[in-house]
């Protein structure tokens, strides 16, 4: 009785598996498919895409538009291709997420072994600040830069998304630490370790998993922004994002399709490979943060 | 004026006291063991000698120094937790030596000192390894090592056997008791484990709702109990309670109760007090420990008094070295400790012998010990 059983369940399950991949594979596939188009055809020249053959494979390879889209395409107004913006993007994004994952990380240690009067409404506020829309703050900011000096400069983006990141960042550190043992800042405090050597010497070294998810949605966020990188950076100083939709907007000659889809997945890439290479981490850190406790 | 004395401190969180007029002093090299339930206000106690939390009355003095407002690593103390608090992300020796590091130490001392400590504890062989590679008695080790590599004035441990197994607690339990003896150093102990503080403590402090109920050593806790709660609380199986009537006819004071077939009991006191004559015909609670409570071949030979009662055996536990009886007194289910080989079958008639020499008398109103 309960062997037949057992087989009925091998044999279901066989079907069912078998099914349940068909779809899967299905949904894949047309997940690639824009990824697809954009990649057959960054590498084809012009002529065969406005010849109508937008999901043929290139008749022939080239690598032109990656070289265009990167050095030479007009995206201001001189044609130094998306380089230098890449450049900004980098010097944007680099600071912005080390400084707002540093400092969620020293929120998260105080908001949960140092408590004082009023710390869970402090970070109810704190919290707050993931549900403001950026459209909401962009003339506050503005103001705020000018007076600072720092309008149109990488350092005012680097601030704005520090500001803006906070609110994550604590939120992902603090979470984290509620789970950290107080008995091991206890054990320190007694071992006479102070304030900031108990944050350095015992918390930080264990907080890897959730620095991986602080820096991984830090990254992604600041890389892919638009709005504060449209309003805040004007022309040199521009943003990969921006710079982008300069070199798709741009109203004179042909619309070079090859190049804009090079550019896009230039624009792209960063964040690409800041999921391929910590992706499996970043689902850890948030189990590690979730589950325990 | 002790080694460490707790002078009259009180400790609030908000409106909820939760240590009450607390008064211990503590001599060098004593061992002192805070026991109660949880929630007594013992680990409290101990995080208030260790500075981590701050008394809101009264002193806590060491050597005579106040510590009210001393940082808890300038307090020279040591201190092991029940989770062991070791630092994941360190290896052992670096465990081990951090408290020195912080301290301002040379390195060439602290790896001396970690080797002298890890000789004593037999750990030389682990100071490679990280905390997660360690079993639960090695973190343990290493724990007691973190806190005797400081050579402080006070040990402080909080409940550090209850996340071992059975046997492993045995076993380090002897060995922080050897680590006393051959180190003569003062310590205060926490534990909800009464077996943990008759064996370990020079003194016993018993806890109950922020309040000492009773400080003193083992044998005058165990066997003098000031009041309900201590006999109650410490002993395993705990103390038999039953209600007696006290009856003065001449010089004898007797207790007057019913067996287990509702007929009347008197149990003679031996040289009973004055106090306890004033009780005559009122109603009281006695105390008898289990092992007051046996077979007649079984009875402490040296006891000046023991009476003899005949009553029905209820239930047989036989815990291999004794086996314990249950049988009914003044209605109430008291258990007696007999020999292991003991024939008897539950529903029998036997004779019990009562140690009253041993027997404790309290006012069932005001809990306290009357004789």
């Amino acid at each position: 009785m309960a062997i037949s059983s057992q087989d009925t369940a091998i044999r279901t399950g066989r079907i069912t598996r078998t099914f349940i991949y068909l779809v899967l594979m299905l949904f894949a596939l047309f997940y690639m498919l824009p990824l697809y188009v954009m990649v057959v055809n960054s590498l084809k020249p012009l002529s065969e895409i406005t010849g109508g053959g937008m999901m043929a494979l290139p008749q022939v390879w080239t690598i032109e538009p990656w070289l265009k889209a990167w050095s030479t395409a007009q995206v201001g107004v001189q044609a130094t291709g998306l380089k230098p913006y890449f450049l900004n993007s980098i010097l944007m994004v680099v600071p912005a997420v080390a400084i707002s994952t540093m400092l969620g990380a020293l929120n998260g240690y105080v908001l949960t072994k140092w408590r004082f009067k009023g710390d869970t409404l402090l970070f109810g506020f704190m919290l707050f600040a993931c549900f403001i829309p950026f459209q909401i703050v962009l003339i506050p900011m503005a103001m705020v830069l000018g007076k600072l000096g720092i309008s149109g400069t990488t350092a005012g983006l680097v601030l704005v998304h520090v500001v803006y990141g906070i609110g994550f960042t604590t939120l992902y550190f603090r979470n984290y630490y509620t789970v950290f043992p107080t008995e091991l800042v206890r054990a320190a405090q007694i071992d006479g370790a102070g304030f900031f050597q108990i944050f350095w010497r015992i918390l930080l070294p264990s907080s890897g998993p959730i620095a991986v998810v602080s820096v991984i949605w830090q990254f992604t966020n600041i890389w892919n922004d638009f709005i504060f990188g449209a309003s805040f950076a004007s022309g040199n100083g521009a943003p990969m994002t921006v710079a982008l939709n300069n070199l798709v907007q741009s109203s004179t000659g042909v619309k070079e399709f090859n190049i804009h889809f090079a550019g896009a997945i230039l624009a792209a890439f960063p964040t690409l490979l800041v999921y391929i290479v910590a992706g499996r981490y970043f689902v850890r850190g948030l189990m590690a943060g979730s589950v325990k406790g | 004026m002790g080694f460490l004395d707790i002078d009259n401190a009180t400790k609030s969180f908000g409106k909820v006291e939760v240590l009450h007029n607390v008064d211990i002093s503590v001599q060098e090299g004593e061992f002192l063991v805070l026991v109660g339930p949880s929630g007594c206000g013992k680990s409290t106690l101990l995080n208030v000698i260790a500075g981590l939390e701050e008394v809101t009355s009264g002193e806590i003095r060491i050597k005579g120094e106040v510590m009210n407002h001393v940082h808890p690593s300038k307090r020279n103390i040591a201190m092991v937790f029940q989770s062991y608090a070791l630092y994941p992300n360190m290896t052992v020796g670096q465990n081990i030596t951090f408290g020195l590091e912080m301290h301002g130490m040379p390195k060439s001392e602290r790896e001396k000192a970690m080797y002298k400590v890890a000789r004593l504890l037999q750990i030389e062989n682990l100071l490679a390894r990280k905390p997660g590679q360690l079993s639960g008695g090695q973190r343990q080790r290493v724990a007691m090592g973190r806190a005797l590599v400081r050579e402080p004035d006070v040990f402080l441990f909080d409940e550090p056997l209850s996340n071992l197994d059975a046997k492993l607690r045995v076993d380090m339990r002897t060995e922080i008791k050897k680590l006393h003896q051959n180190l003569g150093t003062t310590i205060v102990y926490v534990t909800h484990d009464q077996i943990e503080a008759m064996t370990l403590s020079t003194r016993i402090a018993v806890m109950h709702n922020g309040h000492i109920q009773q400080l003193g050593t083992p044998n005058e806790i165990y066997n003098s109990p000031s009041n309900l709660f201590v006999a109650n609380f410490m002993g395993s199986p705990s103390m038999n309670l039953l209600p007696v009537r006290i009856n003065v006819e001449g010089n004898d004071v007797r207790a007057e109760t019913t067996n287990g077939k509702s007929e009347t009991v008197n149990l003679a006191f031996h040289n009973p007090s004055a106090s306890l004559r004033e009780f005559n015909g009122k109603n009281v609670t006695l105390g008898i420990r289990p092992e007051g409570l046996t077979d007649l071949e079984g009875a402490d030979q040296r006891s000046k008094h023991v009476e003899t009662i005949n009553n029905t055996v209820d239930v047989i536990e036989p815990a291999g070295s004794d086996t314990f009886v249950t049988t009914t007194l003044g209605n109430t289910e008291c258990i007696g400790r007999m020999r292991a080989d003991t024939s008897l079958k539950p529903g029998s008639e036997t004779s019990f012998a009562i140690n009253m020499e041993k027997a404790v008398v309290f006012d069932p109103e005001t809990e306290m010990r009357i004789a």
